[in-house]
């Protein structure tokens, strides 16, 4: 009897997160494959009445504990060791977001598992789970064998659709089981910091002009400004821009950023590392301009041109305005 | 503070990445090797640590091509000491292995011990079998944290004061126990910018301590197999505006309009 397929149901701040709902879908068709279960794992405190929402799951393991109120990798990880030592999943699929990262490496490393993070598919090959991978900032995909059982699964966004892991039933068996925790942890949380708001809602834009590292100074993001004043819209940027200073981290657009969902983004020097590409993928249309005609963004935009984007960008201000009269 | 920086070299994407003929792994000879980019944050978080606290700070990373360069790079930046795991044939290693032989050095002593921070990037490109950060906390059975934008040390009370990113702007601030492993996402700052001259006087006038690989027990984890590598499928693929600069503004300009959207 092959071992049932375990999603760590992550929730972070009362909710549910999408993520969850994305693993519970990839994990029941790896269960399928496999003759097996999808279970989810709800681990935190005082959030039991979640476990409701996963019924995409024919099982809800649900641990309450002090110490798991706030995700601290080490003791989530130490909480689904003991859990998968008891029960023997196949598999424990992980979300690899600001929340969780870092649970799933821990869980393996507890275990002797195999880890294979970036999954983006899971399939199941002659019996055996055969993850697909994404490496290098997008540009490569694998086709990777775990040699060692449970294998943990680090699932990025987008495996599957998350109203495909959502149902309107709530799951058939929910478990309240036990874990045993030391009492007092080298890690503490002590509080969340609200982001400032910025003068502008990245959020709220119909047209967003992105600017990636490929901008090249701080001077030229006027000339971004420029095509967002034509436009309608306004300026925007992935992680390296904001790191840089370039701009205020109210306008960053990724994982750590704002997710947005624009009638136009237009990416100016983006590569569209999976971490960008989480926040922007809703938009409507995607235009991306970027040298590298290999840059993953071409994945995910509708349009490209491998035009130099500082040439590009005054000559599309200019024919912007024209139009606009 | 005693700092200890971990650096990892990973293939530069800027460039073409080609894959080998056995279809299974990069072809290394065309890759450029370059410092993993949260790396290179990690130890710019230690630099601005010293420089407020003092205390020394010490790079550590296994050999691969290229690393020579990050190495002295680093203490052209203000590192104290650079030190090289020589482990023969690196390239093909997962960071499994990498971290399982880094704590090996680190717990082997090689003066690197004791240590107050570990700092490294938060996650590399290449990390497909684990992150580095949490693999040499748990080898080491330190406490870890990552994602992690601000770190203050308060080495009275043994503990430091972190800062890590959550989603949507919004930030955590938590108590760690000292010593730990942190994983740096972004330093206070952009890395610093260190002229290739003072790269050169370093490479003149410091060292880089090379050291044995230890013998693992089981020989380095070596638990996921990639069986096959391939470009991203070109399936719902971005139609491309062809042409000059001007005819391909021109040409998108008539789409945005076409769509209301100018």
């Amino acid at each position: 009897m092959p071992g049932n397929i375990w999603v760590l149901a992550e929730h972070w701040r009362g909710k549910v997160s999408e993520i969850t709902f994305e693993a519970l879908a990839l994990g029941r068709d790896v269960a399928d494959q496999l003759g097996s279960k999808v279970e989810a794992v709800l681990l935190g405190h005082g959030v039991k009445d979640l476990a409701s929402q996963l019924g995409a799951a024919a099982r809800v393991i649900s641990t309450d504990h002090e110490a798991l109120a706030e995700v601290v990798p080490e003791v989530y990880a130490e909480a689904l060791a003991q859990l998968a030592r008891r029960e023997r999943p196949a598999a424990v699929l992980t979300p690899l977001s600001n929340v969780t990262l870092g649970v799933g490496t821990l869980l393996a490393a507890k275990l002797g598992a195999s880890a294979i993070n970036f999954c983006k598919n899971v399939r199941v090959v002659d019996g055996k789970i055969e993850a697909h991978a994404v490496l290098y900032g997008g540009k490569i995909e694998t086709k990777v064998a775990a040699a060692a059982e449970p294998v943990v699964l680090g699932i990025g966004p987008g495996a599957r659709l998350a109203d495909a892991g959502r149902s309107a039933e709530p799951p058939a068996v929910v478990d309240e089981v036990t874990v045993d925790l030391p009492e007092a942890q080298p890690i503490r949380f002590k509080e969340f910091i609200e982001p400032e708001a910025g003068e502008v809602d990245v959020t709220q834009q119909d047209v967003l002009v992105a600017v990636g590292r490929g901008i090249g100074s701080r001077d030229n993001i006027a000339l971004a400004e420029e095509l967002a004043a034509a436009l309608g819209g306004v300026v925007c940027g992935s992680r390296p821009v904001i790191d840089q200073g370039w701009l205020p981290p109210s306008r960053q657009i990724g994982k750590s950023g704002m997710q947005v969902k624009p009638r136009l983004y237009l990416a100016l020097g983006i590569s569209g590392a999976p971490e960008h590409v989480e926040g922007m993928r809703g938009a409507e249309l995607i235009v991306a301009v970027n040298t590298d005609p290999a840059a993953p963004i071409f994945n995910v935009a509708h349009y490209g041109t491998t035009a130099d984007v500082l040439e590009f960008l005054p000559l599309l201000t200019e024919q912007a305005k024209a139009l606009r009269g | 503070m005693n700092l200890l920086v971990l650096l990892k070299m990973v293939p530069d994407v800027v460039e073409e990445l080609e894959i080998a003929s056995d279809g299974a792994g990069l072809d290394m000879d065309v890759a450029r090797m370059a410092l993993s980019e949260s790396d290179d944050h990690a130890l710019e978080q230690a630099l601005l640590l010293k420089e407020r606290m003092g205390g020394t700070l010490a790079v550590l990373a296994v050999d691969a091509a290229e690393v020579d360069d990050a190495l002295f790079t680093a203490l052209a930046k203000g590192a104290d000491r650079a030190l090289k795991v020589d482990a023969g044939e690196v390239a093909q290693l997962g960071t499994r292995a990498l971290a399982d032989l880094l704590s090996q050095v680190i717990a082997d002593g090689h003066n690197l011990l004791p240590v107050d921070l570990i700092l490294t990037g938060t996650q590399a490109i290449d990390d497909l079998d684990g992150l580095m950060a949490p693999l040499v906390a748990h080898q080491l059975g330190l406490p870890y944290i990552a994602i992690v934008i601000q770190v203050t040390p308060d080495p009275a009370r043994r503990v430091a004061s972190v800062v890590k990113e959550y989603p949507g702007g919004v930030r955590g601030r938590f108590e760690i126990d000292l010593p730990a492993v942190v994983g740096i996402q972004s330093a206070e700052r952009p890395p610093r910018y260190v002229p290739v001259a003072k790269v050169r006087a370093a490479m003149k006038t410091q060292r880089i301590e090379t050291v044995q690989a230890p013998t693992l027990a089981d020989g380095g984890t070596v638990l996921a197999e990639v069986k096959s590598m391939s470009k991203p499928e070109e399936t719902g693929r971005a139609e491309m505006i062809e042409g000059t600069p001007e005819a391909a503004s021109a040409r998108l300009c008539g789409i945005l309009a076409e769509r209301g959207l100018v």
